[in-house]
């Protein structure tokens, strides 16, 4: 199968999901307790208000009309104004947070997968090491801390006590790097001990064998041989890292005061802010499917026996 | 067709050691080794096929990856055309593996999967400045051919061929780099009996073809008798006899090998052999027992050799050598030897 199907094939394989996201997104405003249109017609309107506001959400029409409605609407990019600030909720997360906090994902995955393939492929190729003890023992804290709590003594360490960099915010690379190494560190992680345990099953293949026997010095059998067949399983992971770093930017951007989607989550929860939370959920759900899909595609491309089905 | 040249010998390993350490404890100290082979010493003259056949776990495949140096071996020497192997650096040996090649038994696993066909046999050619550039994809098309692969397979993943090409492919890029001497490590274990018995004779036809020198590693003894012109049989670590391929078949002197024997099935329903069946499971590499390796299971155990490791004891003129205390003083017929099982 060539590679254009294949991207068509997996592209389709994205419709059942995209419609189970909105299903559920969809009914989650119809399933929690409480009545939304008493919510947004507010806390001193009368009966006549809120059946008036009723009608005006289309809350009186069957389901599936509402469902329908609601995904035309939000194909379109209408996915309602916000209660709290009565702006349309795509302009609120697409003006500036979305790209704040895809940026810090980005940044988080980035130092992810440097620190944690690094540290895998050192590990790997000094087996039972001084270096490789020491190294899984951090990456095994690396996965024990809570992130709130790396963050904030990142911040109490470097900020407040070093004074190298912000304390909070967003907007120059000094504000990153405190976020990134937050946000990254359980990712890295996870990525060194899956580089780790795929190289050393690699490694200990006949073909690295071959390798060897054909006189291919050791560096080009660990980077060329080795570690382009022991990435398959790690690319996985980077990618679930990533939809897993969207949920952790929510604490993140909380610890460090970071306009982003995990904040407006947060904030719009506390609020009863119904369509701004749909929508943020919405989008954070179609990036997950969107990078997982990316995933998948270089999964193809780098192990060419994949095959859909 | 086979004429007598100058026998020389193009392979002598000696006092082989291969001692795998055994980590334990809280600071991961060496607490003890597994001894998967315990001082072997054999030779291989050029243009034969010496086999070394043995239960699994008995140190075979441990003596061609130790020659090849895949794994460093533990002590002893590997004379190679007159240089010991093991004294080499390691720019040096990788310049040697020209001479030396290995053919593995899984050809699943032996080819990266991430590499075309050609791509495979490119980068032995490349490595060891075989042919120039220009000239390599013929020089793999003409490897390919020899071995019977279609050259419009050539750009293709190992994923896209079947275990018999496979090995067959395996075989090109051993080839490739025109080496002396090959190791054929179980090279047809994994294959079915049709397609064993095509890849043997392509090997065959290949020693003549290209004067090889084979070292064939096998459990079969089928495949080892249609190969071979001499058999090591190995046992726990330990060379336990050693024979042209007739002595060995028709006259086995050591107790083992009896044993091994009298596994293989046969068709003649005239001649029926007692089978001899071994009692007990092969004892652990880590701690073998004392004196003769083999006493715990042999029907002919003794009190001497419970105490005292046989050597290799010379059978007849002729290269047989066995070692078994019985056989000390020249050959006997162990069909005469009272059993203790």
């Amino acid at each position: 199968m060539n590679m254009f199907v294949f991207i068509l094939r997996r592209l389709f394989q994205t419709i059942p999901v995209m419609i189970g996201v909105t299903l559920a997104v969809f009914l989650m405003m119809h399933l929690i307790p409480g009545d939304a249109a008493k919510i947004m017609a507010g806390e001193n309107a009368n009966p006549d208000q809120i059946e008036q506001m009723r009608e005006n959400l289309g809350l009186n029409d069957p389901l599936h009309i509402q469902y329908l409605r609601f995904v035309t609407n939000a194909v379109q990019g209408d996915l309602g104004n916000s209660i709290r600030t009565s702006r349309p909720v795509t302009e609120e997360i697409f003006s500036s947070r979305f790209a704040i906090t895809v940026q810090l994902a980005l940044i988080g995955t980035a130092a992810a997968v440097l620190l944690g393939l690094v540290a895998g492929i050192i590990s790997a190729t000094r087996k039972y090491s001084a270096a490789d003890v020491g190294i899984m023992l951090v990456a095994l804290l690396g996965l024990s801390l809570p992130n709130f709590w790396l963050g904030i003594m990142l911040i109490y360490l470097f900020s407040v006590n070093l004074g190298w960099l912000p304390v909070a915010g967003w907007g120059t690379w000094e504000h990153m790097i405190l976020p990134a190494i937050t946000l990254g560190t359980g990712g890295a992680a996870i990525i060194a001990r899956m580089t780790r345990s795929s190289m050393l099953e690699v490694l200990n293949q006949d073909f690295i064998r071959t390798a060897y026997a054909k006189g291919v010095s050791d560096k080009v059998v660990i980077y060329k041989h080795a570690l382009r067949n022991a990435l398959i399983p790690v690319v996985t992971v980077v990618g679930l890292q990533f939809g897993g770093l969207l949920g952790g930017a929510v604490i993140t951007e909380t610890v460090f005061a970071i306009n982003g989607l995990g904040r407006l989550i947060i904030d719009s929860i506390r609020a009863h802010d119904f369509p701004m939370v749909q929508g943020t959920i919405l989008v954070c759900a179609v990036l997950f499917v969107l990078v997982n899909f990316l995933v998948d595609i270089t999964y193809r491309l780098i192990n060419k026996r994949i095959d859909l089905n | 067709m086979s004429m007598t040249t100058t026998t020389k010998t193009l392979l002598e390993v000696k006092n082989l050691k291969q001692y795998f350490p055994i980590k334990g404890g809280l600071f991961g100290r060496t607490v003890n080794h597994v001894k998967a082979v315990d001082d072997i010493s054999f030779h291989v003259q050029e243009g034969e096929t010496v086999s070394i056949v043995g239960e699994s776990g008995c140190g075979k495949s441990t003596t061609g990856r130790a020659i090849l140096r895949l794994d460093n071996p533990y002590a002893g020497e590997v004379i190679f055309d007159g240089e010991n192997l093991l004294g080499l650096s390691k720019a040096e040996m990788r310049k040697k593996r020209q001479d030396l090649q290995i053919i593995f038994q899984d050809p699943y696993a032996s080819l990266n999967p991430r590499q075309t066909v050609s791509q495979i046999i490119e980068e032995a050619l490349q490595i060891q400045n075989i042919v120039p550039p220009k000239e390599r994809r013929k020089k793999i098309a003409d490897l390919l051919q020899t071995v019977g692969i279609g050259t419009h397979q050539m750009d293709r993943h190992p994923h896209e061929f079947s275990g018999g090409q496979r090995q067959r492919i395996g075989i090109a890029r051993a080839l490739s780099v025109n080496p002396k001497l090959i190791i054929c490590d179980e090279a047809v274990s994994a294959l079915d009996v049709s397609i064993q018995a095509q890849v043997l004779n392509l090997l065959k036809d290949l020693q003549r073809k290209f004067q090889l020198t084979y070292l064939f590693i096998s459990h079969d003894l089928g495949v080892v008798r249609h190969i071979s012109d001499r058999i090591i049989v190995m046992y726990l670590g330990k060379i336990v006899e050693i024979a042209d391929k007739k002595s060995l078949f028709e006259n086995p002197q050591h107790p083992y090998t009896i044993a091994l024997l009298s596994a293989i099935p046969s068709t003649n329903l005239e001649k029926k052999r007692e089978r001899i069946i071994l009692k007990g499971d092969v004892p652990s590499p880590i701690d073998p027992p004392q004196g003769c390796r083999f006493h715990t299971r042999c029907p002919f155990a003794f009190d001497r050799c419970r105490a005292e490791q046989p050597g290799l004891y010379k059978v007849d003129g002729e290269g047989h050598q066995s070692a078994c205390h019985l056989v000390e003083n020249g050959q006997i017929d162990f069909s005469k030897v009272p059993s203790n099982h």
